[in-house]
């Protein structure tokens, strides 16, 4: 999955001087993450961690060859954050703030629709190839190099099945958090695309939730497309409907969207789902040595 | 975000939509008032939910005492519905409207389409009906026209709309214009839904949108100052609203014995789900997300203590960005200055769980420990049952 992060990542990061820009800069980096600038409008000359801060990326991307983005910046400037980066050709974008508009998001996806550029996020914890990059606020110590390749809507619910996982013995090849917004950058099957293209990665772990059609597309996918053995699991079971749980699209509208909607459609593509929460890791081991 | 139907109406006329002649009232003399002006009219409680006419909430009055009458009974009552709880909500308000001389009622809404990520138009002959039923039934009745945000709403996506429906030119073009004006409003007010249902064609061949709905993106708020003046806190879960006092944003209300306190809301669903699966049911839904200080965990513990359906407590933080430190310092902050009586299980893991740990056990906190989130739900579900 070195198509994503890996070695080759400039890491910027918008938002750098900010409480939880200046924390990620420094934890990224000491993770071994290339991080080659941080942008705040007005803190040009400063450096958090030892990495110079630009007050505009285009600067950034002149000066440091950056490719790739994190962003943490407060949510009414998210979006502008993400077309800035974009337009100074920024390839992957990744927007951990969480609180930014619906709408601004369709807008988003229109501008990146027929480009080579990936956004992922807004409202995600980001991605990790353990062992070469983290590109995201997910605890390091949850993550080992392995063959499981993870995607999630949720942030610590990737943490935790992560953990799981790597007590299982196992490992990731990468992990994705694509967010928990109605309208994200990166969908769920593309995930799969690159989790299904990536040699590394033999057995996917797929973490939903309520609200949508994310999974029950992925499904779809799944059936025709997808090679490798998938583990579920999808929260919000036990949600009332019509409520939203937290995220912006955990939501159950119209009795659509529903937890046992998603169940169903992923076993009928031969994915193996588990209802319990704290059996992910454990799942996933037996369905790959059951392919031994 | 939610608003009443007369605030709904008051923003759409602003964009042009033909909207019946009315007035809110607050006073049973004010209804009186208004029909004496309007002649026939229709009174509507105004609450944030829908299926208010088989619950008692619209009524046709034919003169100004009868408006007087049933603006009355209306005024101060709690209106159930079945979109409400068995409690109802509070009428505080009425609309008094000039009734409608009705030839055909459609269908027209706005909603945002996360599959295709984009807006769409939807509009049926089928009005004055249950959308999702529709939809369930007969969902060929549904028209859709997709919007591109890079070229807006053009006027041939009436024209389908229109013609589709099987309506004549005249009203083509006029139901055509009023789409435009509604998706218009759609955009730029950050709704999540626009509804118009029933928009009516009057036996005098116009337009009229009978009623209307207009839900906000919560997370378009902050740039919709005058839309965040509109909200009624009288329409909402009252443990909700003190819980945004309390500095806890993600807080549902749910009929359960066991509270929830959760960090990540996707990790929150799953907590609940474990609770279910070993027979038990949460008090709450919590996210009480990265917690970097102690305030918002006493606030949490504020409200799960302040409500009687809790019997035990569930902790459940995978520290990540949150540090478990800090919410052992909130639990030694809670347990001094406040009444926690019921028993505490805690799943603590990730980010300084050992300094966590030594917090509690220097305070002399004694918490019923759990190893995963299922261990915990169990333990939980255990603890509630035992006080009950």
């Amino acid at each position: 999955m070195s198509v994503l992060v890996g070695p080759e990542t400039r890491l910027l990061v918008q938002g750098a001087t900010g409480g939880e820009g200046s924390l990620h800069t420094r934890l990224c980096k000491e993770y071994g993450t290339n991080v080659v600038a941080g942008v705040t409008p007005g803190r040009e000359g400063q450096d958090v961690a030892g990495v110079p801060v630009f007050n505009t990326v285009e600067k950034a991307v002149r000066e440091t060859g950056a490719n790739t983005s994190i962003i943490f910046v407060p949510a009414a400037f998210a979006t502008d954050a993400m077309y800035e980066a974009i337009y100074a050709g920024i390839k992957l974008v990744v927007c951990i703030t969480d609180g930014t508009p619906t709408l601004d998001m369709v807008r988003v996806r229109r501008m990146i629709r027929g480009t080579e550029t990936i956004v992922i996020g807004p409202n995600c914890p980001g991605l990790i190839s353990p062992g070469k990059a983290k590109v995201g606020i997910m605890p390091a110590d949850a993550f080992r190099p392995g063959n499981v390749g993870m995607v999630t809507r949720s942030g610590t619910l990737l943490y935790d099945a992560a953990a799981q996982i790597t007590a299982q013995g196992l490992g990731q090849s990468t992990a994705i958090g694509i967010g928990g917004d109605p309208i994200v950058g990166t969908t769920m099957i593309q995930a799969l695309t690159w989790h299904s293209q990536d040699p590394e990665c033999e057995a996917i772990v797929l973490i939903g939730e309520i609200g949508g059609t994310a999974e029950q597309e992925a499904a779809e996918y799944i059936k025709s497309e997808v090679k490798k053995p998938v583990v579920a699991f999808i929260a919000g079971a036990s949600a009332p409907p019509g409520r939203r749980m937290g995220h912006a699209g955990a939501i159950i509208s119209g009795g659509r969207g529903t937890a046992a909607e998603k169940k169903a459609a992923l076993t009928a593509a031969g994915v193996v789902v588990t209802d319990n929460p704290a059996e992910i890791g454990l799942t996933a081991k037996r369905v790959l040595e059951s392919r031994r | 975000m939610k608003i009443h139907e007369y605030q709904a109406k008051a923003i759409l006329a602003q964009y042009g939509v033909p909207v019946p002649q009315g007035r809110l009232a607050q006073t049973p003399a004010e209804a009186r008032a208004i029909a004496e002006e309007l002649g026939r009219v229709v009174i509507k409680a105004q609450v944030h939910a829908g299926g208010r006419g088989k619950a008692g909430g619209i009524k046709v009055a034919s003169t100004p005492d009868e408006a007087e009458q049933i603006a009355r009974q209306m005024l101060g009552s709690r209106l159930v519905t079945h979109q409400t709880g068995p409690e109802g909500v509070p009428v505080h308000s009425v609309l008094v409207e000039q009734t409608a001389e009705i030839a055909k009622e459609l269908y027209l809404g706005v909603v945002i389409d996360s599959a295709a990520a984009l807006s769409v138009i939807m509009a049926s002959e089928a009005g004055g009906m249950e959308i999702e039923e529709v939809a369930a039934e007969s969902p060929e009745k549904i028209l859709r026209a997709y919007i591109d945000p890079i070229s807006g709403y053009q006027p041939f996506q009436g024209n389908r709309l229109g013609y589709g429906m099987g309506l004549d030119t005249p009203l083509v073009r006029a139901f055509g214009a009023l789409a435009g004006n509604l998706f218009r409003a759609f955009e730029s007010k950050d709704c999540s839904l626009a509804e118009i249902n029933p928009l009516v064609i009057t036996t005098d061949g116009k337009l009229l949108a009978l009623d209307a709905k207009l839900n906000f993106d919560d997370n378009g708020l902050f740039r919709q100052r005058d839309v965040q003046t509109l909200r009624d806190v009288s329409q909402e879960d009252a443990l909700e609203v003190q819980a945004q006092q309390n500095g806890i944003n993600n807080y549902i209300k749910l009929t359960g014995s066991v509270g929830c306190v959760v960090n990540g809301a996707g990790l929150a669903m799953a907590t609940l789900d474990a609770i279910k699966l070993y027979g038990g049911d949460a008090a709450n839904f919590l996210d009480i997300g990265t917690v970097n200080n102690v305030e918002r965990v006493v606030g949490a513990f504020r409200q799960l203590t302040a409500d009687p359906d809790v019997k035990a407590i569930y902790f459940n933080i995978f520290g990540g960005m949150a540090r478990v430190d800090v919410i052992a310092l909130g639990i030694v902050e809670s347990y001094k200055t406040l009444n926690v009586s019921v028993p505490v299980v805690a799943r603590l893991t990730g980010n300084a769980v050992d300094e966590g740990r030594r917090i509690l056990a220097e305070a002399g906190i004694r918490l019923i420990e759990a190893s995963d989130t299922a261990d915990g739900a169990k333990k939980a579900v255990d603890a509630a049952r035992a006080a009950e």
